[in-house]
């Protein structure tokens, strides 16, 4: 019964959706309509037991004093504490409608300008990463390294600067073999992603289902 | 109970061939009541599509002098929708001087009160004559509801002139079949029914050879050498949802991963940025220790959820690998810019790292700074390779099929292409209307 009910809710939501999608009638679509209302609801529901899971993890390594267990309330604090600000402090103390919340002020001022931070990185990682990949080691990485210089050069002003035939090769290189790679790689996307549903729609792989898949 | 799996999509598709030829007539066959407009109404029309018709009681507005309005209005059902949708289709103003555009407006038939006309289209004069009506949503249209018509020549002072109003004497009615997705129905069923001969022939014991692809096979190799230097694994399922494809193989990748790691004894950490992710990513780790022999072993904060914020979730799993530094890093699952940005901090670590991910824009990140990674359909054939099962190897066997398929197409294409450039002919037309699908309708 454990493992029968779930495989059977997936195998019929499977083909349904499957079925659904070749019917346009206004039945078939508020079905679909009422299937993908659910997802948030379980999804609310999750998010409940992921605050719990985050909170027991930090609190057991408060408690065992574990390696760096400092760090620790610095993930406790904003993770209850934004809420906080958010539901029962919502006005600054200043208060007026025009002023933003203790909670506003904490996102705008803390955690936006951090999450910057770590977007920034980016960058200085693309560099390394350029580095280390367009070496010409072998025929085919020198190759790899003309094409990328073709490319980066026809995408700037001073490609054409340089000679038209530079963003021509470049636009060619990207239109063509680049092309060409991505949709071998999607190609073969769509068919794994097909072979997975199908797997999983009937009942062929289970280890999604966890315990209950045995 | 044994199900025959193989019958339950044979079935499926045998179901879906009736549906094809119950598929509805994308119009409705009107009749025209009134005689005088029934008379612009050929036959052909009459069957596809109707002029609406001036509603019966409905005193006839004279146009204005000063300005002249649109003519008859002509209402089809759109084909192949929910019935939410009528193609309005407006003879324009005879002399269109002055006129700035056309209000069109709505109400249902049966209703009589001039608030009950809603403003469903505002066409300018030197536009297309004809219009989907559905599209706004604050105005929508209800399956098998009668509307009527009328539209107003707006003057270049913002002065409305009526025409005269039409009732439709066709309703939306929704369809029960998509007659435009025909040849993916077929694309479909032959895909479909291609890796399930093979999950059969797998089934009944075909030996079938599945190529070694690097990646998976050192994932032992990954686990063993953790294992060695008494570090942890950390094992990232992606940054989405557990509706996307990727992030289900990746789970099922685990499910084998964490099973290994238990018989080694070995510590995983499992980060997760989705709440339901996270839970079947526990379940599903739980499950392998308990297959493992090693239920006692596990330990309940291996897995968690981090957050739901990317940036965020990238800095708490980078922290994780500069604090406990494992010596094996999988990313398998979805992800986005955030790809780059793990990998190389996992990198500078000094562990050893296995990609695997669908996503093509960032597949060149993971090549770059990882020791190996799954390109694409790879990560689903995993599981597969991990498991050994047959029916698994007969998917992987069956997406293969399905791609020489496509691949015949590819190649014939190519064969057509050069036989017109050569006897200028137009063959590769021919294979291309044969295949194309139009996305947009």
């Amino acid at each position: 019964m454990k493992r029968t009910v779930p495989l059977m809710i997936v195998m019929v939501g499977g083909i349904l959706m499957m079925v659904q999608y070749f019917i346009p009638h206004q039945y078939s679509q508020v079905i679909f309509n009422n299937y993908l209302e659910w997802a948030p609801i379980v999804g609310a529901f999750a998010l409940i037991l992921g605050v719990g899971s985050l909170t027991r993890l930090h609190t057991h390594k408060i408690r065992r004093k574990a390696q760096n267990w400092q760090y620790s309330w610095a993930v406790l604090i904003p993770l209850f504490g934004m809420p906080l600000f958010a539901l029962i402090i919502p006005q600054s103390l200043g208060g007026g409608s025009d002023v933003h919340g203790v909670h506003d002020f904490l996102f705008m001022h803390i955690q936006v300008p951090i999450q910057s931070t770590m977007f920034s990185l980016l960058a200085f990682y693309i560099a390394s990463a350029a580095f280390r990949a367009f070496r010409a080691k072998s025929a085919l990485a020198t190759i790899l390294l003309l094409a990328a210089v073709i490319v980066m050069l026809g995408q700037v002003p001073i490609g054409d600067v340089l000679g038209k035939w530079l963003p021509n090769t470049g636009l060619w290189i990207l239109r063509y073999p680049n092309l060409a790679a991505k949709r071998a790689i999607m190609l073969g996307v769509g068919f794994g992603m097909l072979a997975t549903n199908l797997k999983i729609i009937f009942g062929v792989e289970r280890n999604w289902l966890g315990g209950a898949g045995k | 109970m044994r199900i025959n799996w193989i019958s339950i999509p044979a079935a499926l598709i045998l179901l879906m061939i009736p549906s094809l030829s119950a598929a509805q007539d994308s119009v409705e066959n009107l009749t025209p009541t009134d005689d005088t407009v029934s008379e612009v109404v050929t036959e052909d029309a009459a069957a596809e599509k109707t002029e609406a018709q001036p509603a019966a009681g409905e005193p006839l507005l004279e146009p204005d002098p000063g300005l002249d309005t649109p003519g008859v209005i002509t209402v089809q059902d759109k084909p192949n929708n929910a019935g939410d949708q009528l193609v309005v289709t407006f003879e324009p103003a005879v002399n269109p001087e002055g006129i700035q555009c056309y209000n069109v407006y709505r109400r249902i038939v049966g209703e009589v009160s001039e608030d009950a006309w809603n403003l469903v289209k505002v066409i300018p004069a030197d536009e297309p004559s004809e219009f989907i009506d559905g599209y706004d949503p604050e105005y929508p249209i209800e399956p098998g509801v009668l509307y009527e018509y009328r539209i107003a020549s707006m003057s270049l002072e913002e002065v409305e002139y009526f025409g005269p109003v039409y009732g439709a004497e066709i309703a939306a009615e929704g369809e029960w079949f998509h007659t435009s997705k025909v040849r993916l129905l077929i694309a479909g069923s032959l895909f479909i029914g291609l890796i399930f001969y093979y999950f059969g022939k797998a089934q009944r014991g075909t030996k079938m050879y599945l190529r070694p692809i690097a990646g998976i096979e050192a994932i032992d190799e990954a686990i063993g050498r953790a294992t060695e230097m008494g570090k942890p694994i950390l094992y990232v399922p992606g940054i989405s949802t557990i509706s996307d494809v990727a992030t289900i193989a990746s789970l099922t990748i685990l499910g084998r991963v964490a099973r290994k790691i238990a018989e080694y004894q070995t510590r995983i950490i499992v980060p997760n940025y989705d709440p339901i992710v996270y839970t079947v990513a526990e379940e599903v780790v739980k499950q392998a220790y308990l297959e493992a022999g090693r239920p006692d072993s596990y330990d309940q904060d291996s897995v968690f959820f981090l957050t739901q914020s990317q940036f965020a979730y990238v800095a708490g799993v980078n922290g994780i690998m500069m604090r406990d530094r494992p010596a094996t890093n999988f990313y398998l699952g979805m992800f986005y810019a955030e790809s780059l940005i793990l990998a190389e901090t996992g990198s500078l670590s000094g562990a050893i790292q296995i990609a695997g991910t669908d996503a093509v824009t960032q597949l060149p990140f993971f090549i770059t700074t990882c020791d190996y990674t799954l390109i694409g359909e790879e990560l689903y054939a995993a599981s597969a390779y991990l498991g050994h099962e047959p029916k698994q190897i007969g998917a992987v066997k069956g997406q293969d099929a399905c791609k020489a398929i496509v691949m015949s197409l590819i190649t014939l294409a190519l064969v057509l292409g050069i036989l017109d450039l050569v006897a200028n002919t137009h063959t590769l037309d021919w294979l291309r209307n044969l295949v194309t699908v139009s996305i947009v309708e």
